[in-house]
């Protein structure tokens, strides 16, 4: 399949946060082409490859899950109270059209209060207790459609945008996730033998703190780790000095809780491959599962490796593909080389 | 009636810029009118000839045009600067897709991410002054084959059958009121209808204004869609109207004082043919009446709206039972006003 029809299949597919099964399906889909795949207690998709008995292991970790919400309750006229699930941006979810995962798929729209009802916000964002989801229905209707602990996400379907850039929803992480298929698909079309032994794991809950990973990676016990995950891109409001841009490569990661070997090894390999990537600093944690998949177990040696992405968190990121297809092209090089040499 | 409301709502009508919808309609009434002009500001004017034509001059009234956005630049680094067109709540506008142009290429409504907002940023949301579109262009040379200043941009809203009988989509301010005159004008009535299907309401009544010259009615009705403010977080005193509760006639906004007569009538011709009315119970809001009102020596008129959720916004709502109930309302109003 074409990798742009992997990441716009993904970002339309829901998943969010403890919620992941139909995200999920669709990735072990994807991947059975290549590998068999499971999915363990918490809901990640882990796919082995490789050599079993090598000294190496190295785990690629992209989370599948998307930020979202959590029905709370449902009132007496059938409207919907919510709570985030995960780092949902309230700024773009008045008006905005979603999908409501009730005892069905149900479509709703957030409301938005009249703004000369609503004059005391003076144009802020309505607090989480004040946002609410209409779907329509009189409240006795609702409340049977809708059980509380039901997962909303954005209603979009991805666009492809000027050049290679597509715009869609949970393009954080599925960006991610398509760049491990794509990894997965140009090691086994080599037709040589992984030299080590792999583990893909497209991780679940890290938008509500990592948990997908951690757990995985503590069955999995490798020797060396790379995270996948989505970084800021320069954009009006983002500058350049503060962050990549898209289009320019993979933005590898150097921090102290990064292993600066991998990161070191990753740059050197996209500078032999003549790719463009471009350095993302961080003085301390990352912010992305690295920093559990590091401190798993004795711990793991674990590097970054992030797709740059604008408007992150909102119904409107936008990646470019040719740093996607660059991100895996770097990726399948660290397999194929083994990694870095824990010996 | 659903199948024209789908229709309309999916054709892009920004102020200005109702082409797409006034063929649509010119295609439509061809075979329902007697007469059909299309006037300099764009409205389209259709004779409905009645039995006789010695009674009133009667004219209805809907808007072709919808709210939406216009390009005022193109920057050098490919994003796009815009106006709004008609009043946009900017707040629905963060994330949202548009399509740009005549192009309808597809562009995002940026916002800075909330992970790198601090303080009030992570609430307020920026003003449309500050926002910007990113059709995925890599500079302004490029962005500038595909757009240039003046274009304008509509949502990406499907029609779709929503919830318990509702209907979702964008526009319905106020194609809904073009789709209800589309169906009565396949009606016969005891005297001529004027039927106006105008341009520009969104900026300023400005199509109506120039129709209502041109038709010089003696009585008019609107159909338009109205701010229905039935949610939650909203006391019910403050809620103007409601969906499903049926028609909606007002007996003054910001721009009129309707007719009382016709107000007091339509009331009484709800109750004695079984149709659902409700007032609006707030001088709020305005509409095309505000101009024809007041057209040449004065006209007597009266507005029939539907209650709608989310006006203005990428998804509306309203209930399908309410468009029934206004067009029943309209029809017999009209019935009557034009047997003189």
């Amino acid at each position: 399949m074409a990798l742009i029809d992997i990441l716009t299949g993904l970002s339309a597919a829901i998943g969010p946060a403890g919620a992941e099964g139909s995200a999920a399906r669709l990735a072990m889909e994807l991947l059975s082409d290549y590998a068999p795949s499971r999915t363990d207690a918490l809901g990640s998709v882990i796919a082995e490859l490789g050599d079993p008995d090598a000294a190496e292991h190295i785990l690629l970790d992209a989370h599948i899950d998307e930020i979202g919400m959590i029905v709370t309750s449902v009132d007496d006229e059938g409207f919907i109270h919510v709570d985030r699930c995960g780092g949902a941006d309230r700024r773009t979810l008045v008006g905005a059209e979603v999908y409501v995962m009730g005892t069905r798929k149900l479509s709703g729209v957030v409301c938005s209060v009249p703004p000369h009802l609503s004059a005391e916000l003076d144009g802020k964002s309505p607090a989480w207790d004040k946002l609410y989801v209409d779907i329509g229905y009189p409240g006795d209707q609702a409340k049977k459609l809708v059980p509380p602990g039901s997962r909303i996400v954005v209603k979009t379907k991805p666009y492809r945008l000027l050049g290679d850039r597509v715009s869609g929803k949970a393009l954080d992480n599925r960006a991610g996730a398509a760049v491990l298929i794509r990894t997965v698909e140009l090691l086994v079309s080599e037709n040589a033998p992984i030299p080590c032994r792999l583990t893909v794991l497209l991780s679940s809950r890290e938008e509500v703190g990592g948990q997908g990973a951690g757990a995985a990676t503590f069955t999995a016990q490798p020797t060396q780790a790379i995270a996948v995950d989505v970084s800021f891109a320069a954009q009006p409001g983002v500058s350049k000095e503060k962050s990549g841009e898209l289009g320019k490569g993979p933005m590898i990661g150097f921090s102290p809780c990064l292993d600066h070997a991998i990161s070191n090894r990753l740059a050197a390999l996209a500078d032999e491959l003549e790719q463009p990537w471009q350095f993302e600093v961080m003085g301390g944690r990352t912010g992305t599962n690295a920093d559990d998949i590091s401190i798993s177990r004795e711990g793991v040696r674990c590097g970054l490796v992030s797709i740059p992405q604008r408007n992150m968190h909102s119904a409107a990121e936008i990646v470019d593909m040719n740093d996607i297809e660059a991100t895996a092209q770097l990726l399948a090089r660290f397999v194929r080389t083994g990694g870095v040499s824990n010996a | 009636m659903l199948k024209h409301l789908e229709a309309l709502c999916q054709l892009p009508g920004v102020s200005g810029r109702e082409d797409a919808v006034r063929g649509y309609i010119l295609e439509q009434v061809r075979e329902l009118a007697d007469e059909v002009i299309v006037g300099p500001t764009g409205s389209v004017i259709a004779l409905k000839k009645g039995e006789r034509s010695d009674g009133p001059r009667m004219m209805v009234s809907a808007h072709m045009d919808e709210v939406g956005l216009i390009v005022t630049r193109v920057c050098d680094d490919g994003m796009l600067k815009f106006a709004n067109v008609g009043g946009i709540d900017p707040r629905v506008l963060c994330g949202r897709t548009v399509l740009v142009g005549e192009e309808r290429i597809p562009g995002v409504i940026g916002v800075v991410p909330i992970h790198l907002s601090s303080g009030d940023e992570k609430d307020r949301v920026p003003k449309i002054s500050a926002m910007t579109i990113d059709i995925g262009a890599q500079n302004g040379e490029e962005a500038k084959k595909h757009v240039r200043p003046g274009d304008v941009c509509v949502f990406d809203t499907a029609f779709e059958l929503f919830g318990d009988g509702l209907i979702k989509a964008k526009a319905l301010d106020d194609r809904a009121g073009c789709a209800i005159m589309l169906e009565l004008m396949k009606q016969d009535f005891p005297g001529d209808v004027y039927f106006t299907f105008v341009t520009m309401e969104e900026v300023g009544l400005r199509g109506a204004t120039c129709a209502a010259y041109t038709v010089a009615p003696d009585y008019a009705l609107v159909l338009e869609s109205t701010t229905a403010a039935d949610i939650a977080g909203v006391d019910r005193d403050a809620q103007v109207c409601r969906v499903r509760e049926g028609a909606v006639i007002s007996f003054m906004d910001r721009s009129t004082i309707y007719d009382r007569e016709l107000f007091a009538r339509a009331l009484d011709v709800g109750r004695e043919k079984g149709i659902a009315v409700q007032v609006k119970e707030a001088v709020a809001g305005g509409n095309d009446a505000g101009a024809i009102h007041k057209s040449r020596g004065g006209v007597r008129t009266l507005a029939i709206s539907l209650p709608c959720r989310y006006l203005h916004a990428p998804a509306s709502l309203i209930a399908k039972s309410d468009l029934d109930a206004a067009y029943e309302l309209a029809f017999e109003m009209i019935s009557e006003i034009t047997a003189g």
